[in-house]
């Protein structure tokens, strides 16, 4: 289990838990965080789970592969710790991760 | 106007086999598709990409799955409509009305949206200024290269598609290559031909750099571009070029009265049929308890939703149920019997 916090748009904090083995995008749909679309179910297709990760933790995330950075390319205002919350599993380690969703996905 | 025993609405997978399985039951049924070509999610998003839970097919790509449900339509007579999007569905009488964005009007008693997650559309430069130049000096697709002759071009992406244009244009435009990191995803070829030109003056390539601004009051004169270390660069331009792939966007269909939720459409799992007499919702964008968004989910709904097609559609006739290896008239049908 791992606490995350997720910011939407209106700086509002939406606090969960999510079990070990979720990804951090799977956390957000199915406690009906707005601003995650996942439109293509996690297959890293489509760049509508992006999310920037507070600086201290995206260094201590593991790192990306090489589709993600390529999708990222197609994120709405990708940035320096942006990142798929579709390929970010959810275990103890992770703990207290804080996420902004950016203000769309479209 | 069109007129047709049922409507499908998406050319990927699930559209492709609910047709082949109206035409077995012998209903004719055209199909509309916003992108240039059949396939869906599987050719736009993973054409390569292996695909292992396919009953009966161990592995296949996701144009290898197109192909065969090409093939497997092959004994029909089908019409596809590419490249048109479906904006207005309205009732008349007993039947649906229609209509397409390029003006294509269908009236058929069953539309069977088999949409996914919705239609392929460009996705955009994130400036609210940008789309006040939208298909006047800023595109997110080439119709007609002759008008950047001789002018300034600022094209940004990274895949190939701005690749090919950034090394197409620079024979005779003045071309910006502006990319959000160092490195590019498209064929090694064209990145090196790109490199080449840049050397040779022909192109100018600003890396992690991203649009924030667009200025100009009828043209548009520069744009304004950020670096990572937040180093501000204006460009003058006369077009402006974005190519960052395509977005799924749910479109006019959220406006035609049926229950959705979160880009799915409520449907029941006798027939896939929505709130609205005639319109069926298959494949990933129907939503029901239980269901899978598996390709093979898909393929069930289709062939219950073409049934139910078939009440509508031949009223007064009933709808008897036969096996393909075995019924005469569905092997004559699909051509193996005279």
């Amino acid at each position: 289990m791992a606490k995350i916090t997720y910011i939407t748009q209106d700086k509002k904090k939406h606090i969960v838990e999510v079990q070990n083995g979720l990804t951090v995008m799977e956390g957000a749909v199915q406690n009906d965080i707005p601003g995650i679309d996942a439109d293509c179910g996690g297959g890293m297709a489509c760049a509508t789970c992006h999310v920037y990760v507070k600086q201290d933790w995206f260094n201590k995330l593991p790192k990306k592969e090489d589709g993600e950075e390529d999708m990222l390319d197609m994120a709405f205002e990708p940035k320096t710790n942006s990142r798929l919350s579709c390929q970010i599993i959810v275990s103890d380690e992770i703990d207290g991760l804080e996420v902004d969703i950016p203000s769309k996905q479209a | 106007m069109n007129k047709t025993d049922a409507l499908i609405i998406g050319a990927g997978p699930t559209g492709l086999f609910t047709a082949h399985q109206l035409k077995l039951i012998g209903l004719d049924c055209e199909v509309v598709d916003n992108l240039d070509k059949i396939g869906g999610q599987c050719i736009e998003l993973y054409p390569d990409k292996p695909i292992y839970d396919i009953p009966a097919v161990p592995e296949c790509t996701g144009e290898e799955l197109t192909n065969n449900l090409i093939k497997q339509l092959k004994p029909f007579d089908i019409k596809f409509h590419l490249n048109e999007r479906v904006e207005e569905v309205k009732k008349e009488e007993n039947n649906w009305i229609v209509k397409t964005n390029n003006g294509t009007t269908f009236l058929t008693p069953n539309v069977i949206i088999a949409g996914g997650v919705g239609s392929f559309e460009p996705r955009k430069f994130s400036p609210k200024e940008c789309e006040k130049f939208e298909n006047k000096s800023l595109f997110y697709s080439v119709k007609n290269k002759k008008i950047f002759k001789d002018k300034v071009v600022s094209i940004f992406g990274g895949g190939d598609s701005a690749l090919d244009w950034a090394v197409e244009l620079s024979k005779d435009c003045s071309v910006n290559l502006i990319h959000r990191r160092d490195e590019f995803r498209g064929a090694q070829a064209t990145i090196d031909k790109v490199h080449k030109l840049v050397k040779e003056g022909k192109i100018n390539l600003f890396t992690k750099y991203q649009m924030t601004s667009v200025k100009g009051d009828e043209r548009l004169e520069s744009i304004e571009i950020k670096h990572d270390n937040n180093e501000i660069k204006n460009l003058k331009t006369d077009y402006v070029l974005g190519f960052f792939g395509l977005i799924m966007q749910l479109g006019p269909i959220a406006n035609w009265g049926l229950n959705i939720d979160k880009k799915t459409i409520d449907v029941d799992t006798e027939k896939f049929e929505t709130n609205q007499k005639g319109i069926y919702a298959v494949g990933d964008i129907c939503k029901y308890p239980g269901k899978l968004k598996l390709i093979l989910s898909g393929f069930h709904e289709g062939a219950l939703a073409a049934r139910a097609c078939f009440k509508l559609a031949r009223p007064n006739e009933k709808y008897r149920f036969e096996f393909t290896t075995t019924s005469t008239s569905l092997l004559k049908r699909l051509g193996k019997k005279e």
